[in-house]
């Protein structure tokens, strides 16, 4: 298990997409040191050979029947939306 | 002398609605009344429409007064912790992000409750997303326990809980993540449910730790906790998660009395750290099952030590991705400083965020990222394997489990100032939701200071007849629960 002190608030925060402030990343790294450092003692268990959890209660493949049903007008879907325009979200251009 | 109305449980209320003696209207307004006169204090609502609530009272009484078929909830005002989706209603999850959002559609469960007849009855408070043991993590102030308003109600369903104690509501609904309802439940006072992992649909509840999460009731006695979940219960096509199975019929299973006496004590679960008064609480609990001719047997779940680590792992890492969602683009808070698209999402969620959930995405987001996922996410998938079969393995020699809900009572606000000092007040309830267990939490006695301490008993997967059984034995021999705060 890697060390408590690699943790790269930098790299890690330009992953999760999130504008930290200076103050934040410093905080964020020594409180989240103290966590992992907490978490280390995850290597004392023996897994060899144990399969993962994802669920308490495993179900494989739940399909739904291939049958049009109503869903939320466009009215409905937009009325969240931070800006639209003619039945359309607004976003930034992200082509150039 | 009897309760007042809104301090009444439902049991006593849908008799009395069916009798005639009061209408849905009259309950409706003397739950509005008490809210008014007490939650400037509490705090425990983000939004509540009286007006609404009314409406749908009033059509309640029309039902009954026009001789249609009532529903087992009829004309009974139940609040939704501010995370479950009521069409047209807002829904904030405490956050800036969703401050101004108002939900497209019903949550499955609330469908089940309109289905029911119950009155929809107000948004709750919470820690922002779910995130929290105490309901100072929303952005819209903290919660107060009515017990003691210096205290915290618990959380992350603190609003909840809170609302019940304070009487302005009949009944309400939280989801519990790591402990979310049980906790408070135990800090508030009141009965609190978490249903096996797949029993109750999770369409429409916003998603934390989507392999943990799960929608339960908070009620007065176990009996209107089985009287909820009735309604509550039940496979939906829309949760690809939800358990296909019979749903008994649980008040009279609870009513019929527990099956097995067989107890389990996890010796692990009264370690360092346990209040005493709490401790001596539970040790009166399993004295009181021993006199009652219950097998007492001490159990142990070796890797309860491993718990808190495991589910700080897989719930931060499934809310990274979930929460992923908050971009600012399709709904959600939108910076209007941003440049290009990219700046767009970082500072839509620097500014919707608050601290804790920040703290939580860079941890979720840090055990997934490249090189570190086989050291954290995996190994915490396998660990959960074990602690599940620590589980199932003392389910072979006992029925239930008997624990306390917390290792303290509530605690005051500021109190747990340390991230992860906040996180061990889940030592006792995280096992449950990484197994997929039921589990309940009911008063279990007062400390010298007034403060509500929760026995939790835990049962065997998808066997909350039983388990509600086990907790109305002791319940019927104790009047915890029928004592209020003065507020």
């Amino acid at each position: 298990m890697p060390g408590a002190d690699e943790l790269d608030i930098d790299h890690v925060a330009a992953l999760a997409r999130l504008a930290l402030t200076p103050e934040e990343k410093s905080n964020f790294s020594r409180q989240l040191g103290g966590v992992l450092q907490h978490i280390e003692q995850l290597r004392k268990v023996d897994v060899t050979g144990v399969e993962p959890t994802a669920h308490a209660f495993p179900v494989v493949n739940v399909w739904a029947d291939d049958v049009a049903r109503p869903g939320l007008t466009t009215a409905a879907a937009l009325r969240n939306a931070p800006a639209q325009r003619q039945n359309l979200v607004v976003v930034p251009k992200v082509v150039e | 002398m009897a309760a007042e109305i809104h301090y009444q449980t439902i049991a006593t209320l849908a008799a009395r609605l069916a009798a005639g003696e009061l209408s849905a209207v009259e309950l409706m307004q003397a739950v509005i009344d008490r809210t008014r006169a007490v939650d400037d204090r509490v705090r425990a609502f983000n939004s509540r429409d009286e007006a609404d609530a009314l409406a749908q009272a009033a059509a309640s009484d029309a039902r009954r007064s026009a001789g249609e078929a009532m529903g087992p909830l009829d004309g009974i005002p139940v609040a939704l912790k501010d995370v479950i989706a009521v069409e047209g209603q807002p829904l904030t999850a405490s956050s800036r992000m969703l401050a101004d959002f108002v939900s497209p559609y019903d949550a499955t469960v609330v469908k089940k409750l309109r289905q029911a007849g119950a009155v929809l009855w107000g948004r709750l408070n919470l820690d922002e997303f779910a995130m929290g043991s105490s309901t100072e993590n929303s952005a819209f102030g903290a919660t107060h326990n009515p017990w003691d308003l210096s205290r915290v109600p618990g959380g992350s369903s603190g609003g909840s809980a809170a609302a019940l104690a304070a009487g302005e509501a009949i009944a309400t609904l939280g989801s519990d993540t790591g402990g979310s309802i049980r906790q408070p439940a135990a800090f508030c006072g009141v009965v609190g449910l978490k249903p096996s992992y797949g029993l109750v649909s999770r369409y429409g509840l916003i998603a934390f730790a989507s392999s943990l999460d799960q929608v339960g009731p908070f009620t007065r006695t176990v009996e209107d906790a089985a009287m909820l979940l009735q309604v509550l219960a039940g496979h939906d096509p829309l949760d690809s998660t939800s358990f296909t199975a019979e749903i008994p019929d649980y008040r009279a299973a609870v009513c019929a009395g527990p099956r097995s006496r067989r107890l389990g004590i996890p010796k692990e679960y009264f370690g360092a750290g346990l209040d005493p008064e709490v401790a001596a609480a539970v040790r009166a609990a399993i004295a009181f099952y021993a006199a009652q001719g219950w097998e007492i047997q001490e159990v142990s779940l070796p890797h309860t030590e491993f718990c808190l680590d495991t589910y700080y792992i897989i719930a931060t890492a499934e809310a990274s991705s979930n929460l992923a969602r908050y971009d600012g683009i399709r709904y959600g808070h939108r910076s209007q400083s941003a440049g290009d698209v990219t700046e767009l999402y970082e500072k839509s969620r620097a500014e919707g965020f608050g601290a804790e959930v920040k703290r939580r995405i860079i941890l979720g987001t840090y055990v997934l990222s490249s090189g570190y996922y086989d050291a954290y996410y995996r190994r915490a998938q396998q660990v959960r394997t074990l602690i599940r079969s620590d589980f199932l393995r003392a389910y072979e020699q006992v029925d239930a489990l008997l624990t306390p809900t917390s290792p303290m009572p509530a605690f005051r606000h500021g109190e747990k100032a340390d991230p992860l000092a906040m996180y061990l007040c889940d030592i006792y309830t995280i096992g449950v939701n990484l197994a997929g267990l039921p589990a309940i939490s009911i008063p279990g006695g007062f400390t010298q200071a007034g403060l509500p301490i929760g026995l939790q008993l835990i049962g065997r997967p998808f066997r909350e007849a039983e388990l509600l059984a086990t907790a109305r034995n002791y319940e019927q021999a104790h009047d915890w629960h029928q004592r209020r705060p003065n507020l």
